[in-house]
């Protein structure tokens, strides 16, 4: 079969085995063609395991700058015999495997409509290398020096790569960069170099990424530094695949920025709690004494959190939790990407309570939406949550560079100081709602001598915070709560609305890591001339814009990464509209990112075109 | 229903080094069955703060669930409180002193609370050595839901109901030695003698001061055949005196020569304890159990100052947490702006 080709637009997935030391390798091949100017999107698809056990890494390569997975595999990197079988047949027909020649191929395997590649990887190593650590590592390098010469990768910016990576270890910088020189000089002496598929500096980028000026940054690391921008001063947490990373990114900017150059002592306090119960507590104590804290976990700690979700939002504490999701229920797979939680989430703990919810679709969104979720948790006096997840938070994602205005000031909501109590002649009533707004006035402990001390509680209580049963007072703490959650919708962030160039009573409703595959399925679809237009959720409550467009169109796709279709029923349940027939879920809940393809393909087929394009490669990807 | 007092003081009432008088620390009227030991203890309480001469808004009273769990509305109504939810009255205790080391830190919390649901959390915020009072008022029993045992109540000891309790207790004292809390006490409440200076030292003490208060229970775990009723406790009350002379003043009181142990807490308050015997150190946590164990098996409760650790870290010892309190810290102190962003971004590039 003639080798697909294709320049810059491309799909190769590495088959590891985990623990092998491939993943700062992998990671180097993606930032190398970053660092040349074309667009790239890398995925880890890793068990829950530390050694032994079969790990991919996904590199999508867009000139058209698509960050989403478009499902498929142009090219196979296969190191792992394990796994072979079910590698060879994901690569496309005209596709690549590229193997190791050690041990012979296992021909029941073999197919023809792909090329093979081989390279002795395995007796490459055992002859240059006496250590079997090393023997194992640079297996990795060599193949990505191998790569370099097959699609053509700038062997100076790797080069680079190696000195950045081992700063600090230089001795370990020659030894590396020999091992891909093994491997760029195996890979040109043995094939024709560059393959059909494979990389070009300088081409044109996309219209949307101008001028490539972008940081390639995790949704982690990018959450943590919004909570160090908000001034979060305390973390609690308890350690869960896929959140971990959220603190320990705020431990290390901490660590830069806020100790003291002259006492050596912390503006910061991180404590591993015991259980995500315990984490959420300490969260809510440090906000009810006026510190800004978070945590992160995952679903099976939002389950268990629920319990003080509901005393922060009946008692009016404001926390800011980040939920970067995976796959449920219950352990699920915790090492794969779900929006699952948005039902736990929404509705956290018994009784009536509803949340505040942010959904970051990129990480810059990660970042802005920290920094807003502090000010939202404490002008709102109630837990905010960050929706993110596993593929968003853990993955590394092409983004603009972050931004940060330096005028803008942290809004610290209703709190009475010293000052204002003392210059108060009424009686302090912490639940009275004085502004219409449902939003009560609170005051740190400690604050005044003889004003402004009440009760904290979970139970009923009137508007000076003394405990009540009285079933009327109760309706009315209910009914202003309520009230809240109403003037959060002038709050919180609105969604983004993207009308089709014409016409249509069709829409796409997406959020979070759904944007990309969905954006991507929406312009392939556009070229085949089928419109839609499209709104992308960003938080929870609905603001007015969702109503009205739920209203304006006949059919609405909601897009979710659940079974469920838990944002579908959420939106039949949270507003106005009569939308039951309007709402058609799409979902994926493999554990994978859903793919533009899938999503494309559903939608056509939806609108009666299934047959018009198949599910394979389309003609332009060839050429 | 938490009713409020009449606000008549008595014109001579005596005032403290604050100014304040014993009236200024008390709190709502109790809801509590007639009799009650909790009632003793918040009275108790009362009299340590004012005593200590603590301006009351620089306490913050923290509660988990249930009878015991209830009373912070019956002290110090000047003081901030949260009564949480049930058995997590620790990590909220956590957070708030993580975020505001500047506090005085009181917890009561009972037997349901701390022994069973809140074990976990228990055990931990004692393991971290949280600077804070954590009083379990401890009866034996689940007295909002109608009497059924709980994890305190003795092996043998009879319900109300006649049943025979087949189960271990956890012995919340043993276990506070084991797991690091830095200071140990048991009490009764009905011996206010030896329980305000035991919360004065508690206070003072600089980590988690643990008092486990035998508290009874007049409804539901008075009767005969109760271990924690009034009369069996009495009864078996093995009890050290305890003196607590604060700092800058002098200390008076006479003991026998060579059996009274003088303790100098961190803030420069001095602790007179009158020693059971010769053997027993209670700055020594193997000899501490040991004694406690010795009581035990002849059918003695030992209450009083049980172990002391006052060298210890507390929590903010181990962060590195600066001295200036978390939550008063500016934008200006924690924002780094938009040129460390700079910075951010060129290392991603």
């Amino acid at each position: 079969m003639q080798p697909k080709e294709s320049i810059n637009d491309f799909v190769i997935k590495f088959a590891n085995v985990n623990g092998t030391g491939s993943a700062s390798a992998n990671g180097m091949f993606a930032k190398a063609i970053f660092r040349m100017g074309i667009p790239v999107s890398p995925r880890n698809i890793f068990p829950s395991n530390i050694q032994g056990l079969p790990t991919w890494y996904e590199v999508r390569v867009s000139r058209d700058g698509y960050l989403g997975r478009r499902g498929g595999v142009d090219m196979m990197i296969s190191v792992n015999p394990q796994s072979f079988a079910k590698d060879v047949s994901e690569v496309e027909p005209g596709g690549y495997m590229v193997y190791d020649t050690t041990k012979p191929l296992d021909l029941r395997h073999v197919r023809r409509d792909v090329n093979y590649l081989g390279i002795p990887l395995t007796e490459m190593c055992l002859r240059e290398y006496t250590d079997s650590r090393q023997r194992q590592l640079f297996k990795n390098v060599i193949y990505v020096g191998a790569l370099a010469a097959l699609l053509n990768i700038d062997f100076a910016i790797l080069k680079d790569l190696v000195r950045e990576q081992f700063k600090g270890k230089e001795k370990l910088i020659t030894p590396n960069i020999h091992a891909l020189e093994m491997g760029h000089q195996y890979a040109s002496t043995h094939f024709t170099c560059p393959l059909g598929i494979h990389l070009k500096a300088g081409e044109q980028t996309p219209k949307h990424i101008e001028e490539f000026d972008q940081i390639l940054m995790d949704g982690n690391t990018a959450t943590a530094l919004g909570a160090v921008y908000a001034g979060a001063t305390v973390a609690a947490w308890y350690p869960i695949t896929p959140s971990t990373s959220v603190v320990d990114a705020f431990e290390k900017y901490c660590r830069r920025l806020r100790i003291d150059p002259g006492t050596g002592k912390k503006n910061y306090a991180i404590v591993q709690a015991e259980d995500e119960l315990s984490a959420m507590g300490m969260v809510i104590g440090a906000n009810w004494n006026g510190a800004r804290a978070f945590t992160a976990t995952s679903g099976p700690g939002i389950s268990l959190m629920s319990e003080f979700l509901g005393l922060a939002y009946f008692a009016e504490v404001p926390a800011v939790l980040v939920d970067v999701q995976r796959a449920g229920p219950s352990t699920g797979m915790p090492t794969r990407t779900q929006q699952s939680d948005i039902f736990a989430a929404a509705y956290a703990s018994h009784g009536d309570t509803k949340h505040v919810l942010l959904f970051p679709a990129t990480p810059a969104e990660c970042f802005s939406m920290t920094v807003e979720a502090f000010d939202l948790a404490e002008r709102l006096q109630t837990p905010v949550i960050l929706m993110s997840d596993l593929d968003l938070g853990m993955n590394e994602w092409m983004s603009p560079p972050l931004e940060f205005d330096d005028s803008y000031r942290y809004d610290r909501g209703k709190v009475l100081t010293g000052e204002e109590l003392e210059a108060m002649t009424e009686r302090f009533g912490r639940y009275l709602d004085l502004d219409g707004d449902g939003i009560p006035y609170r005051t740190y402990p400690g604050a005044h001598p003889t004003k402004g001390a009440y009760f904290t509680r979970g139970s009923s209580r009137d508007e000076y915070a003394a405990y009540t049963e009285d079933g009327d007072v109760y309706v009315r703490n209910m009914d202003r709560l309520l009230q809240k959650f109403e003037t959060a919708k002038s709050l919180v962030p609105e969604a983004k609305i993207k009308m089709a160039d014409a016409p249509t009573q069709d829409a796409l409703l997406f959020f979070g890591t759904t944007a990309s595959p969905a954006y991507e399925a929406l312009e392939t679809l556009e070229k085949e001339g089928i419109h839609l237009d499209t709104l992308r959720l960003r938080s929870f409550p609905f603001t007015q814009e969702v109503e009205d467009f739920i209203e304006a169109h006949d059919r609405i796709f909601v897009i979710e990464q659940n079974r469920d279709g838990q944002m579908r029923r959420l939106l039949l349940n949270e507003t106005n509209v009569e939308a039951n027939a309007k709402l058609v879920s799409v979902v994926e809940y493999d554990g994978l990112p859903v793919t533009a393809r899938k999503i494309a393909a559903v939608i056509r087929g939806h609108l009666g075109v299934n047959n018009v394009t198949p599910l394979v490669p389309q003609e332009k990807d060839i050429a | 229903m938490t009713y409020a007092k009449p606000a008549f003081r008595h014109p001579d009432s005596k005032t403290n080094e604050v100014g304040c008088t014993r009236r200024d620390y008390e709190g709502g009227l109790s809801t509590l069955c007639a009799g009650c030991g909790h009632d003793s203890i918040s009275a108790a309480i009362i009299d340590a703060c004012f005593e200590l001469s603590i301006e009351p808004h620089r306490v913050a009273k923290l509660s988990g669930i249930g009878c015991s769990s209830k009373t912070p509305a019956y002290f110090l109504s000047g003081s901030h409180s949260f009564n949480s939810v049930h058995g997590r009255m620790p990590s909220v205790a956590t957070g708030a002193n993580v975020a505001n080391r500047d506090l005085i830190y009181i917890g009561v919390s009972g037997d349901g609370d701390t022994a069973s649901i809140g074990m976990g959390q228990f055990a931990h915020v004692m393991r971290r050595n949280l600077n804070m009072t954590y009083i379990v008022e401890n009866n034996g029993c689940y007295g909002l839901t109608k009497g059924q045992d709980s994890a305190t109540m003795d092996t043998d000891s009879v319900s109300k109901k006649g049943d025979i309790n087949p189960y271990m207790p956890i012995d919340l004292v043993r276990l506070g030695i084991e797991v690091g809390a830095t200071f140990v006490g048991r009490s009764f409440s009905g011996d206010k003698a030896q329980l305000v200076p035991l919360i004065k030292a508690a206070i003072s003490h600089r980590g988690f001061a643990l008092l486990d208060v035998i508290s009874p229970c007049v409804t539901f775990n008075n009767h005969q055949g109760s271990t924690k009723s009034y009369a069996n406790f009495r009864e078996h009350n093995e009890a050290m005196p305890v003196d607590f002379v604060p700092r800058r003043e002098a200390i008076t009181t006479s003991y026998d020569a060579g059996m009274v142990q003088e303790v100098c807490l961190h803030d420069g308050s001095v602790l007179r304890l009158q020693k059971v015997n010769n053997e027993y150190n209670i700055e020594d946590a193997q000899s501490a159990l040991d004694a406690i164990a010795h009581h035990s098996k002849q059918d003695r409760i030992l209450t009083g100052l049980l172990y002391i650790n006052r060298d210890s870290e507390e929590l903010h010892d181990v962060l590195q947490t600066a001295s200036k309190p978390l939550n008063t810290m500016s934008q200006r102190d924690l924002c780094p702006g938009s040129r460390f962003l700079d910075s951010i971004n060129a290392g991603l590039r």
